[in-house]
């Protein structure tokens, strides 16, 4: 059986040249949970100012890597750099929308207390939510076209609604970097458009955006570089030229049913 | 912090009306007239004796029910129960040292150290055994708070076994003697109530952060660890200084309580917090009160049924979780429903009568089987409906078989239906969602539209020639026959 490494035809692997430009640089990770390995040897380059789609089945890793890329599960083996250096000394820089089912919503609080929460990074111990933060908090608000529901609680929000609340917390974090663990599960589709619109701004503004996404049909509309990964990263590269029917063969496995439902979708791109 | 005039408004009044209930409970419970006199002695610290045991219980009802908000949010009120459990081993080591280094055994300060330094192990093991083994949080407080107790149980034996060392009254820590509180415990108290509400207040955008989302936090790099674990020493506190007055069995009872009560009455956190504490404060004074009535009655036992009368009053009554509150929300909003959807089956079926679009639809009585046709209803279910449009004056005078709008009814019938119509076409026009699952969709989010959405919509939807008052409706009304 052939390596997948050996013919990966992206050229941007391995250690960049000027690694302080590239907001993101992943090289020989590793992560395993207990005694199964859930990510192997990722290297990945990613270039400034690009939507990045990170694409790959069920159990492929995705949301793995977006939380190896933080800290937020031990590595293995390997290391990440944000622009150049470390994690640790680049949170500020990295915004974060994790999973919308990973905290509960019955919690006590505003949809503006969430956002407001991206601001504690930079406000640092103790010190208050004051009024230039509310402020800022509104405006990403705002920008995610919910600013009425600021003082709704939270539990009263629809799925959509949470997820823009996520996102619009992200925003407060004033980011370079975004990770986003799958926008747009369970959207309704008004959401949807308003997610793309604001990774086009954010994509116009020199923002990159790391996002994992499921539906393989929207992929080329959105992202205009894509990271395949199962496991390992089967390909990662500007989105026409990593978007093919042997990589998602590759990605996908032999999942027959899956592929000729990819291959008619892509037919449908094609047009 | 006080952004919303309303629920600031209800809190204060709502603190108030718990303490006259309790008042109002206790001044019934007690026959004579002797009694009445001395609850309200109590309550207003008139006696010595009392006024100090009363403080402490209060005191200790208000950091716990702080520290509980925290607890509970954080999904880990369970943690105090192992945590207090795990302090009685504790009190007989101390116990036990003082003893052999010639000490006064039952020196408290070293005896609460003893309780806080098992207690702190106890829960470090409960932790340890979650990170390093599958074993959940709930398997492993169960080993800890059954094995250590059981060492505790064991421990006190041995001491009291003891030659030359007297232990009578350690195992008074199992279920608190309030009455021996003295001043130094009072004082102690006070100190740990200012240390739990200055951490609460300084630490409050970090605790909060943690227990809604401690992945996030840890991105943005805050010490979750850290911050759980100075939550722990919080709790640890209040246990330690709890022993004595409620006793290591109850005072989970103190600190989950208060917290789960308040959660029924606000969505705010910042209410939330001064809820608990109020409620906490609010059972130890009645509850330390009455049971110094009730002579034979353990402190802690009547403070906790105290909390447990709050509790059951906040989950009867509360105004967000509340189950009477939901119940009532629930039935207007069906009474709304139903008297919207009879409203425009009536209408519809007018509507129906009148082919040319240009003419106005004019307001006829029909017949009652075209009407229960028209949405399937059952003879019974109209019937309901009808008797609830008639006590709105919706309808006109019985007539046998019919039913005819009045002329209020027709003009809300005309709004409802035209409201309906413009959420159909906005969804048609602005989401992409089927018509054919718009109806059903439209039936529901019409009750929340309000008149600036109207306003808004009828802006949006300019551009679709509206012939009518009542714009057409954008899909098939399946139409009755007959």
């Amino acid at each position: 059986m052939k390596s997948f490494v050996d013919d990966r035809e992206v050229p941007s692997a391995g250690r960049p040249e000027h690694p302080d430009n590239i907001p993101l640089s992943v090289h020989d990770l590793t992560v395993a949970y207990d005694r199964k390995p859930v990510i192997w040897d990722v290297e990945l380059n990613i270039p400034e100012g690009k939507l990045v789609g990170v694409i790959g089945p069920n159990g492929a890793g995705k949301s793995t890597l977006l939380r190896a890329c933080q800290d937020l599960v031990p590595k293995t083996s390997g290391e990440v750099q944000i622009y150049g250096k470390p994690y640790k000394e680049q949170r500020k820089a990295v915004g974060y929308v994790p999973q919308r089912e990973s905290v509960d919503w019955d919690f006590p609080v505003s949809a503006i207390d969430v956002v407001a929460m991206g601001t504690y990074g930079k406000l640092g111990w103790f010190r208050r939510v004051g009024k230039m933060q509310r402020k800022f908090s509104m405006e990403c608000l705002e920008r995610v076209g919910i600013p009425h529901l600021a003082d709704r609680q939270i539990s009263q929000l629809s799925g959509g609604q949470q997820q823009r609340v996520f996102l619009a917390r992200a925003l407060a974090q004033d980011a370079k970097l975004y990770f986003m663990d799958e926008p747009f599960a369970a959207v309704d589709a008004a959401t949807e458009q308003a997610i793309v619109s604001l990774l086009r701004e954010l994509n116009s503004t020199g923002k990159t955006c790391l996002v994992v996404h499921h539906d393989l049909a929207s992929v080329t509309q959105y992202f205009d570089w894509l990271v395949l990964l199962n496991m390992r990263v089967v390909a990662s590269g500007p989105t026409d030229e990593v978007f093919t029917r042997e990589n998602l063969q590759k990605t996908y496995g032999g999942k027959l049913s899956l592929l000729d439902d990819v291959a008619d979708r892509l037919r449908n791109v094609g047009r | 912090m006080w952004e919303d005039k309303e629920q600031k408004g209800l809190v204060f009044p709502l603190i108030l009306v718990i303490l006259a209930l309790l008042g109002g409970v206790a001044e019934a419970a007690l026959p004579t007239v002797e009694g009445k006199a001395d609850v309200w002695k109590l309550v207003t610290l008139q006696s010595y004796n009392s006024r100090l045991v009363i403080l402490s219980t209060t005191l200790l009802g208000v950091t716990s029910g702080l520290v509980g908000v925290f607890l509970l949010l954080r999904k880990r009120s369970l943690m105090g129960d192992a945590l207090s459990h795990a302090t009685y081993p504790g009190i007989g080591l101390a116990f036990l040292v003082m003893t052999f280094v010639g000490g006064e055994g039952k020196w408290l300060p070293g005896l609460l150290l003893g309780a806080s330094v098992t207690g702190v192990v106890g829960v470090s093991l409960v932790s340890a055994i979650r990170h390093t083994t599958f074993l959940k949080d709930d398997a492993a407080m169960g080993i800890i708070l059954g094995v250590f107790f059981g060492a505790g149980v064991a421990i006190m034996k041995m001491v009291s076994n003891l030659p030359g060392a007297d232990a009578a009254g350690l195992d008074s820590f199992v279920y608190g003697t309030a009455a021996s509180l003295i001043f130094a415990d009072f004082l102690l108290i006070l100190v740990v109530t200012g240390v739990v509400c200055g951490a609460a207040i300084l630490l409050l955008k970090e605790f909060t952060l943690v227990c809604f989302d401690e992945s996030f936090a840890i991105s943005q790099g805050w010490p979750a660890l850290r911050l759980d674990l100075i939550m722990l020493a919080l709790v640890t506190a209040v246990t330690v200084v709890g022993l004595q007055a409620v006793g290591l069995v109850l005072i989970i009872a103190f600190l989950i309580i208060p917290a789960a009560a308040a959660r029924f009455w606000s969505h705010k956190l910042h209410v939330m917090l001064l809820l608990a504490a109020s409620i906490g404060g609010a059972s130890g004074w009645l509850g330390s009160g009455l049971s110094s009535l009730l002579v034979d009655l353990p402190t802690g036992a009547v403070i906790v049924l105290v909390a447990a009368t709050i509790f059951i009053f906040s989950m009867l009554f509360g105004f967000e979780h509340g189950i009477l509150p939901r119940a009532v929300r629930q039935t207007r909003l069906r009474r709304k429903v139903g008297r919207q959807h009879l409203l425009r089956a009536i209408y519809e079926i007018l509507e129906s009568r009148q082919p040319d679009t240009a003419e106005p639809v004019s307001n006829l009585p029909i017949d009652l089987v075209l009407l229960s046709h028209h949405r399937s209803w059952s003879p019974a279910e109209l019937q309901r409906l009808l008797r609830t449009a008639r006590g709105e004056d919706h309808l006109e005078d019985e007539l046998p078989g019919r039913v005819r709008l009045s002329e209020s009814g027709f003009g809300e019938a005309a709004r409802v239906t035209r409201n309906h119509r413009l959420w159909e076409l906005y969804l048609i026009r602005y989401a992409d969602i089927a018509p054919s699952h718009v109806d059903r969709d439209a039936d529901l989010v019409e009750h929340v539209l309000d008149a600036d959405v109207v306003r808004q919509l009828e802006l949006e939807l300019q551009g679709r020639p509206v012939r009518m008052f009542v714009p057409p409706s954008p899909h098939l009304i399946d139409q009755p026959s007959g």
